[in-house]
């Protein structure tokens, strides 16, 4: 048992789980290649920041892990199972350990923000009404939003706070792998860090194993162990930032060293000896 | 490695005197949350009259925030019944996430009930109201479509013909087949129903006189009309309604276009246009339908048939059908674009005027169609 413990939260680079494994992956739309022979692991308990230019394919690769694009060919295991061996039963298992949260949050309209943090508690059926109130509000407490939140409908609530609102339901069941899409855009930087620190307590405490698409450097630098970017159908480097900034692809220089990017990564050393001071 | 019964939840208490010690172990998540709560719930009653209460973690395999949440919650309990409790043997993240989820009484969403016999008077009331301002706004609506076509009908270069040709092709084009198809057999539905009655007096062919007025003067239009309304009528306001909830309208209108000019004008036209043509091409296939009919039941010759027709009928039954069309066509749309233009941000809201869309039109082209008949009855037309 110790060493299940120590194992959710050290991870040795050689026995780590692989909780996603893509390999040579292909899809298309109609004539347009979008996925070229792609290759992604995703480890237990690591953040995983995907980095890549819009339209590149980042939504519609995780829309593909998620079952929600046919891919034309290649391998996807989640959980260390062949997703197309599995049964729907199996699938629908599967489906239970993952929350999403969608590019555009994806609420239920007509359902307020409390009925759609709960729909998924719901569904498992035996989960006392008394928990599942308590739960929703916790939820959204710990997502940042306010209780007068949760009786309003999707199109009450500004952009940020849908954001915050399908965190929460991404959330709902506790899930091992959470799926984010762009969560922090749309949010103002001190709602964004809250986010990022929501984020890095649930993986500490929780063994949360995050695939993350995002454009802010900041949630890079402060709370990914691993950053893998796509370019042209392919995962063009993945590491932890250290190798991403060393990497020579001119694509990543520009992003990593352009204007943002090296405003940013100055101060990534002076906040790395500020957080060892305060440990 | 664990072994399979660590994972099942267990809580097992025991008192030391006036110490009460619970020592949870297993999986403490959602999933079991139903036999969490009740193992929770029994440990105040477990350490009443106890001083102090001690809660062991060390045994835990997982927790998520469900079962930190029932952790919490009986720690509260426990503290209120004023017994000091302490944590031992938790390991750090649980720590972290117990504090996270510390228990804090949320207030229980309030459901107000009230009478039955209020809410229904309540709910009459509300609708008398809503449907006096639906006929407010629909005559404001009217005159905005009014301007707004006749604005871009002036102004040369502003009339968007692509769109209106666009529209007319998807209401009026498409619908043929179908429009065409219905009116074949009420025509002939209608030619042998009036033959087996008629024949009973020997007057079978006066069969053909029936087909022709009431094809001509009623059917043709009502039924080419209800089934535009439930055909394009419904597809305006899905299309506006959705366009309503993403925002699109806004942004037309911040652009300086206005909504009515750019959506509702050209879906309006297209439908007082389409209507018409639908609506000859209904009476003729009636009327073919009838002729069908009549040949095979009562042995009229098609040229007998075309005589007998021109007997029974003038160019005003004609007219008088077809004069209704654009009307039938002017209340649909405007129905259908009021409808749209009214939805909320949800998919409910949506659906709930998209059903409303289609009642009203058909109703309102009902009620039309009476009023005309009163009308030309009047003026002896
Ligand atoms: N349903 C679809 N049909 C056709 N093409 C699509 C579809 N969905 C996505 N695409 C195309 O696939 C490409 C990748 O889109 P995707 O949404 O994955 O971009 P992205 O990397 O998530 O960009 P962003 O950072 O802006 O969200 C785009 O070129 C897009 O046009
Ligand atoms: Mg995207």
């Amino acid at each position: 048992m110790t060493d299940l413990a120590s194992q959710t939260i050290e991870k040795p680079a050689a026995t780590r789980e692989t909780v996603i494994r893509v390999r040579d992956l292909f899809v298309a739309f109609g004539q347009s290649l979008v996925m070229r022979g792609l290759d992604l692991d995703v480890y237990r308990g690591e953040v995983l920041g995907f980095v890549g230019g819009s339209g590149q394919g980042k939504s519609v690769l995780m829309r593909t892990i998620l079952g929600l694009v046919d891919k034309r060919s290649g391998l996807i295991e989640l959980f260390g199972r062949d997703r197309d061996a599995l049964t729907s039963a199996e699938r629908r298992r599967v489906e239970r350990r993952w929350g999403v949260l969608f590019q555009n949050g994806a609420l239920f309209s007509s359902l307020t923000v409390r009925q759609n943090i709960q729909m998924p508690m719901r569904e498992t059926g035996h989960i006392s009404a008394r928990l599942m109130d308590e739960l929703a509000m916790l939820k959204l407490e710990l997502v940042g939003l306010p209780a007068s939140a949760a009786d309003k409908f999707p199109a009450e609530l500004s952009g940020g706070m849908i954001k915050r609102a399908a965190l929460a339901r991404a959330l709902a069941l506790d899930p091992e792998l959470v799926f984010l899409d762009e969560p922090t855009s749309g949010l103002d930087p001190i709602g964004a860090a809250e986010f990022d620190e929501l984020i890095a307590t649930l993986q500490h405490t929780l063994g949360l194993t995050v695939f993350m698409v995002t454009h802010d450097l900041d949630s890079l630098y402060s709370i990914c162990d691993r950053i893998a970017a796509l370019a042209e159908g392919k995962v063009i480097a993945a590491g932890p930032m250290e190798e991403m900034l060393a990497c020579e692809h001119p694509w990543l220089k520009a992003y990593f060293h352009g204007v943002r990017g090296s405003r940013l990564s100055g101060a990534l050393d002076a906040r790395k000896t500020n957080m060892r001071g305060r440990e | 490695m664990a072994t399979d019964l660590d994972h099942t939840a267990r809580l097992s208490s025991r008192r030391e005197g006036e110490t009460a010690r619970f020592a949870l172990g297993g999986e403490w998540v959602l999933a079991d949350s139903a036999a969490l709560e009740k193992d929770a719930a029994g440990m105040a009653a477990a350490a009443r009259g106890a001083a102090r209460a001690i809660v062991d973690l060390a045994q835990i395999v997982r927790l998520d925030t469900a079962g930190a949440w029932i952790i919490g919650r009986a720690m509260d309990e426990l503290a209120h019944a004023g017994v000091s409790v302490s944590l031992e043997g938790a390991r750090p993240e649980h720590v972290i996430l117990l504090q996270e989820t510390k228990f804090r009484p949320f207030e229980a969403p309030s459901r107000c009930r009230r009478l039955l016999v209020v809410d229904i008077l309540a709910d009459l009331g509300r609708s008398v109201v809503s449907a006096a301002q639906d006929a407010y706004s629909g005559v404001g609506f009217l005159g905005e479509f009014v301007v707004a076509s006749g604005v871009s009908l002036m102004a040369a270069g502003r009339f968007r013909f692509t769109s209106l040709v666009y529209h007319m092709e998807s209401f009026g084009f498409r619908s043929l087949p179908i429009i065409a198809l219905i009116n074949l057999l009420v025509g002939a539905i209608v030619a042998q129903q009036g033959i087996f009655q008629l024949r009973r007096f020997g007057a079978g062919a006066y069969a053909v006189d029936l087909i022709g007025i009431l094809v001509l003067r009623e059917l043709g239009v009502l039924l080419t009309s209800i089934m535009i309304a439930g055909r394009s009528g419904s597809a305006i306001t899905a299309e506006l309604g959705s366009m309503k909830m993403r925002e699109e309208v806004d942004a037309l209108r911040v652009m300086g276009l206005s909504p009515v000019e750019v959506l509702v004008t050209p879906r309006v036209l297209a439908l007082v246009l389409s209507l018409p043509l639908l609506t000859f091409i209904a009476d003729m296939s009636a009327l073919f339908g009838g002729l069908l009919v009549c040949w095979v039941y009562e042995g009229i010759s098609p040229a007998a048939y075309l005589s007998l027709l021109q007997a029974a009928i003038g160019r005003n039954t004609f007219i008088v059908g077809l004069i209704k069309a654009p009307f039938m066509a002017l209340v649909i749309g405007m129905v259908a674009a009021m409808e749209g233009m009214a939805t909320r941000g949800s998919a409910e809201s949506l659906g709930r005027h998209v059903t409303a869309s289609v009642v009203k039109a058909i109703f309102m082209v009902i009620v039309l169609d009476g009023f005309f008949a009163i009308f030309f009855a009047a003026i002896k037309y």
